[in-house]
């Protein structure tokens, strides 16, 4: 118990008590606290295992770079993995568990591995598991067996399956300028270009508006960075031109200055306000960005810089700033730059006592000594921390001198009682983005880190992201940039007073302490610097390579603390300096990203779609809907008791016997009109339709460019120069765009217009023996008769009041109607024929039905015009004109889709009186235990009640020649094998006497 | 990416369909010369550089788009409605890969 509350300062509010539960135990926390605040202050250091050497962690940072305190939040029964602690603001319930932990975080049986530690360095699952198996414990039948173990052991938090109750959604806007950060650059930006009238969207992934400001000891204009910060934001509120959004991470940086962001709008909520969406997916276009992302801190490699009250010097100087927080109450600061003495001090100033402050440098700035005298506590120069001691919290250090010229500490060690070390290795600034944006950073020597190259004029950097450490600085560039982006002068105000902020940015180039232990570069994936030094003596030069076999940077943070000290060690080995090592690139996403706030509103019960007129007379009538695309469609109207099976045949049987109907409006419907659209069809189609009556209809056969099937549907001549075109349901959109394509791009020239009319009109089938009465009782103005309405024939006139289009065309096989009207009379046209149909013993029918009697009939659908068959295939041969040429005919003749031997379709009935399965193969010998020379496949099935059988059809070799052969089927996943009788795909009256009676 | 729709006017990607590679010319409907017709069915170019490509405005006009693009840094060069402009020009027998 080192870490503490302060007794005043910070952020918080310390008249409202949060409560809230950290691995199964209640803490009390206070508004404005994140987890790892409120832990902290609870005296809570341990708060996760490593990921390899289940080594206790404690909390390293204070923001989204944090790689250690990584909590899953459990909502429900929803768990999400891997949010790092500091980052998850708490409130009343919160129930957070620490990952990678068994059985529970003080007592880890996984921590055994750091006794093997040298055994699982880089590499190691590669050369254990992969490979020939060379005695009994290598080779990857070895890790099959170890495979279930180390996956319990590995990996950070649990994934589940408890589907997401949550909603997203997304938004899209536009801006002048978008800034990204809010701290003292960020903020004198969007002041900046806000003044000139600029529309401004100013975004920062906390809380609170600020950034640094709201937790450094600088006082800037007289008020604290905190004040100062609030006032600017009171300032930029109330205007319309812009719009502050807080609690969002801008993740992606894409073409054309488009940016992704994610904004967390409910997660610090105990309870989300009515219609909230959890997260908001921001789709933001501004025509300039400024970056102000500032720098993230980089910890020091030494052995033992991973134990539980070591972190980061601006870190504990936030946590006492921002959350009135002591990290601890004797503190050691290990530095290799200035940044850290006003760190000490922020920490003296909120009640620490400074054990030491060790510096590898053996002289430091005038600034820095002064800041190190007012924090007290041993000035330690030249000198460097050796190594840690403690158990699951940091009880000292040692300490040996250092020579910054070789790089090597020598003489005799000493210890330092502290109980928090907070170490600063210098600053890598927040790049991310520019790097996304495809600009390649640049080495600065002095810095000692990664710059932002030159902008190329789509976005401007100020601040800590571009190197600029001072807050005077950055405040006087935040302003630049407003105004370069609002494409202004640069008239900036003069420079702000800002105390405390002079000291020198620069670190020396030391990275790395070499002494005896484990000194971790990455402490998420556990990776140390004899891994990466390992990984070069094996030859990983690359740093690509690098990443990929030690893992280094591969987590969830991303490596945000991890990779320059990485590429440094790998310089150091290779003796070549950094640049030459090179870096990464960055890309999308900066932070994780839920992947509900991209699905947003495509999910669930917020997706569209696509309903007919008679959509809710099928629900109301029982039908179970099936999805189709995004239409809804009956599978069947079942009756109370009866199986699907039963409900499908009773109502296929009664289309045999009677009449059936079947709503048919999700059709694909097209029309083509003008001058050439006779000949465009003759084009577009198979087979002829410049030969074909006004007022009549033709099945025709589309092809795709390669000769292969594209879609097949009636196309109706209305009049010498209408036509209306329709198509399968599935395929209406890429029918569509197939047309307009050939149109616009390959015959321009012809005129022909094409109008989507899908939703215009609602359709219903009429078809069975009765269905001509049917007709006869409800349509007015026409006859129905053979002689007025034949085969293929199309008539116009009302029923009940309603103008109709009639075509006489049969899916079904028996004599069968579609009846058209405006899609608004739908549903009182499918009334009038159903009461019309009554006497003669109409039944509705489903999708189900339909497939049934499509089937006894050998008709093909999207099952069999599959992408991979050709009309040839599908026994059309017969459609395929040779008077004229048409899209496909050139390539339709290639030998490949000739070749007799390819599956052709065939029906199949089922000889053991079991229902088929669509997808199973069909085969010639049956051995179900042996693999068997597949012949082909099953693409529907149903029980035949024309038939009294189990039948399907499918595409099998041969085709015809196999007709009156037996076969098997095969479906070894769904343990259904049996004999088939392969015979003629029309299965039920061949002759087609019935739909021409 | 933003595509300047002619008609249209700047437009997000998501909008837009892309309709393959303009380079291509299509045979004479009754054209026999099966090495054309191949190569207009499967002959792509895949530059490093400007590259003519077909896109249609799927999600407004629905006017199919001659655009210039440039496949390394994805900048449009320009953009021009197929039906006035025709797409590019090639004789059919160009081999795969093989500059237009």
């Amino acid at each position: 118990m080192s870490s503490s509350r302060a007794t005043a300062g910070g952020l918080i509010d310390r008249s409202k008590t949060v409560r809230f539960i950290f691995d199964g135990k209640p803490y009390a926390g206070l508004e404005g606290d994140t987890l790892a605040s409120a832990l902290l202050a609870n005296g809570v250091s341990l708060m996760g295992r490593s990921f390899k050497y289940h080594r206790p962690r404690g909390v390293v940072t204070a923001g989204i770079d944090e790689p250690n305190a990584l909590v899953t939040v459990l909502k429900g029964e929803v768990r999400e993995a891997n949010i790092p602690a500091p980052l998850l603001e708490i409130y009343d319930g919160l129930t957070a568990v620490s990952q990678n932990r068994f059985p529970s975080l003080g007592f880890d049986v996984g921590a055994v591995n750091q006794l093997g530690g040298k055994v699982i360095s880089a590499g190691f699952y590669y050369k254990t598991f992969m490979g020939p198996v060379v005695g009994p414990l290598k080779g990857t039948r070895f890790w099959m067996f170890c495979e279930k173990f180390i996956r319990r052991a590995a990996g950070l938090g649990r994934v589940d399956y408890a589907p997401d109750p949550a909603r997203y959604e997304r938004m899209n806007a536009f801006a002048d300028v978008l800034i990204v950060g809010s701290g003292p650059a960020g903020l004198a930006a969007a002041k900046a270009a806000a003044d000139r009238g600029a529309r401004v969207i100013l975004a920062d992934l906390d809380a609170r508006f600020g950034g640094t400001a709201k937790w450094s000891d600088e006082t800037i204009d007289g008020m604290s960075g905190a004040d100062w910060a609030d006032m600017m934001v009171r300032e930029l509120s109330g205007r319309d031109t812009i719009r502050l959004l807080n609690r969002t991470t801008i993740w992606g940086y894409y073409d054309d200055n488009t940016i992704a962001a994610l904004e967390r709008v409910t997660d610090h909520k105990a309870v989300a306000g009515k219609g909230e969406r959890r997260h908001r997916h921001w789709v933001i276009r501004p025509k300039k960005v400024v970056i102000a992302t500032g720098a993230f801190e980089r910890p020091l490699v030494f052995p033992g810089n991973d134990r539980p009250g070591v972190m980061l010097a601006a870190a504990a100087e936030r946590y006492a700033n921002e959350y009135g927080v002591l990290p601890g109450s004797n503190v050691a600061l290990f530095t290799n730059n200035d940044g850290a003495y006003r760190s000490a001090l922020a920490l003296k100033k909120a009640g620490a006592e400074i054990a030491a402050i060790v510096d590898v440098r053996a002289t430091i700035s005038e600034a820095a000594r002064a800041l190190a005298a007012e924090a007290g506590g041993e000035l330690l120069l030249g000198h460097a921390v050796t190594s840690t001691s403690g158990g699951k919290q940091v009880s000292g250090v040692s300490v040996q001198p250092f020579d910054l010229a070789s790089r090597s500490v020598s003489g005799s060690s000493r210890s330092i009682t502290a109980d928090c070390v907070l170490m600063s290795g210098g600053w890598s600034p927040a790049i991310h983005l520019a790097s996304q944006a495809g600009a390649k950073a640049i080495w600065n020597d002095e810095l000692q880190a990664f710059l932002p190259p030159e902008s190329r004029g789509r976005w401007v950097g100020a601040g800590a992201f571009t190197g600029t450490f001072s807050t005077t600085a950055a405040i006087a560039e935040g302003e630049a940039a407003g105004l370069a982006a609002t494409g202004g002068e640069d008239t900036r105000s003069e420079p702000r007073l800002v105390v405390d902020g002079a000291l020198d940015p620069r670190p020396a180039p030391v990275f790395e302490i070499k002494a005896s232990g484990k000194a971790f570069v990455d402490y998420q994936l556990d990776v140390t610097a004899d891994d990466v030094r390992l990984a070069h003596r094996e030859g990983f030069v690359s740093v690509e390579h690098l990443k990929r076999y030690t893992t280094l940077g591969m987590g969830t943070d991303q490596g945000r603390t991890s990779n320059v000290p990485g590429l440094a060690i790998m310089a150091e080995a290779q003796g070549a300096p950094i640049p030459e090592v090179g870096t990464t690139r960055f890309r999308p996403p900066f932070a994780p990203v839920s992947l509900g706030s991209l699905a947003a509103e495509r999910y669930a019960d917020l997706k569209p779609e696509r309903l007919t007129p008679m959509h809710d007379w099928h629900v109301e009538k029982g039908a179970i809907m099936y999805s189709a695309g995004l239409w809804y469609r009956p599978m069947i109207y079942g009756q109370p008791g009866e199986t699907v099976e039963q409900a499908y045949v009773r109502e296929a049987k009664a289309v045999r016997e009677a009449v059936g109907m079947v709503d048919v409006s999700t059709l694909g419907k097209i029309m083509v009109q003008g001058p050439d659209a006779a000949e465009f069809l003759d084009r577009v189609y198979t087979n002829m339709f410049s030969t074909l009556a006004v007022n009549k209809a033709r099945y025709g056969l589309m092809l795709r460019d390669d000769g292969v099937m594209m879609d097949d549907g009636t196309t109706w001549r209305l009049s010498e120069t209408d036509f209306l075109m329709t198509t399968t349901t599935a395929n209406a959109g890429k029918v569509m765009q197939h047309l307009e394509y050939f149109l616009d791009v390959v015959w321009p020239d012809m005129k022909v217009h094409l109008t989507s009319v899908t939703d215009e009109w609602a359709g219903t089938a009429v078809g069975g023996p009765k269905s001509r009465d049917v007709l006869a009782a409800c349509v007015t103005g026409t006859a129905v008769d053979n002689a007025t309405l034949p085969f293929m024939g199309i008539v116009k006139g009302e029923i009940a009041g309603v103008p109709v289009m009639i075509c006489r065309l049969s899916f079904s096989g028996e004599l069968a109607y579609e009846v058209y009207c405006g899609a608004g009379h739908g549903q009182h046209v499918w009334d009038a024929i159903r009461a019309a149909g009554k006497p003669f013993g109409i039944v509705p029918y489903g999708l189900e039905a339909l497939g049934t009697l499509r089937i006894e009939k050998g008709h093909v659908t999207g099952a069999e015009i599959d992408g991979r068959t050709t009309a040839r295939d599908l026994q059309l041969d017969g459609m395929l004109s040779k008077k004229k040429p048409f899209i496909g005919s050139a390539m339709m003749d290639r030998e490949g889709l000739t070749d007799d031997n390819r599956i052709k379709l065939v029906g199949v009935i089922s000889l053991d009186n079991r229902p088929l399965n669509g997808g199973a193969h069909i085969v010639e010998q049956l051995e179900p235990k042996e693999p068997n020379t597949s012949i082909g496949h099953i693409t529907a099935v149903c029980y035949s009640p024309a038939l009294g059988k189990y039948i399907g059809l499918a595409l099998v070799k041969g085709g015809k020649k196999r007709h009156g052969q037996r076969a098997f089927t095969a479906d070894p996943l769904r343990d259904r094998f049996g004999p088939v009788e392969i015979v003629s795909h029309h299965m039920f009256d061949p002759e087609g006497n019935r739909m021409h009676g | 990416m933003i595509i300047n729709c002619p008609y249209c006017g700047p437009r997000d990607l998501v909008e837009f369909t892309y309709q393959g590679d303009g380079n291509r010319t299509r045979p004479q409907p009754a054209s026999q010369d099966y090495p054309a017709w191949n190569a207009y069915i499967y002959d792509r170019l895949n530059p490093a550089g400007d590259h003519n490509e077909i896109w249609q405005h799927s999600g407004g006009c629905r006017s199919h788009l001659a655009v210039v693009r440039n496949t390394l840094t994805h900048e449009i060069k320009s953009v021009e409605f197929v039906r006035d402009h025709g797409h590019r020009k090639s004789d059919g027998h160009r081999k795969t890969g093989a500059a237009s």
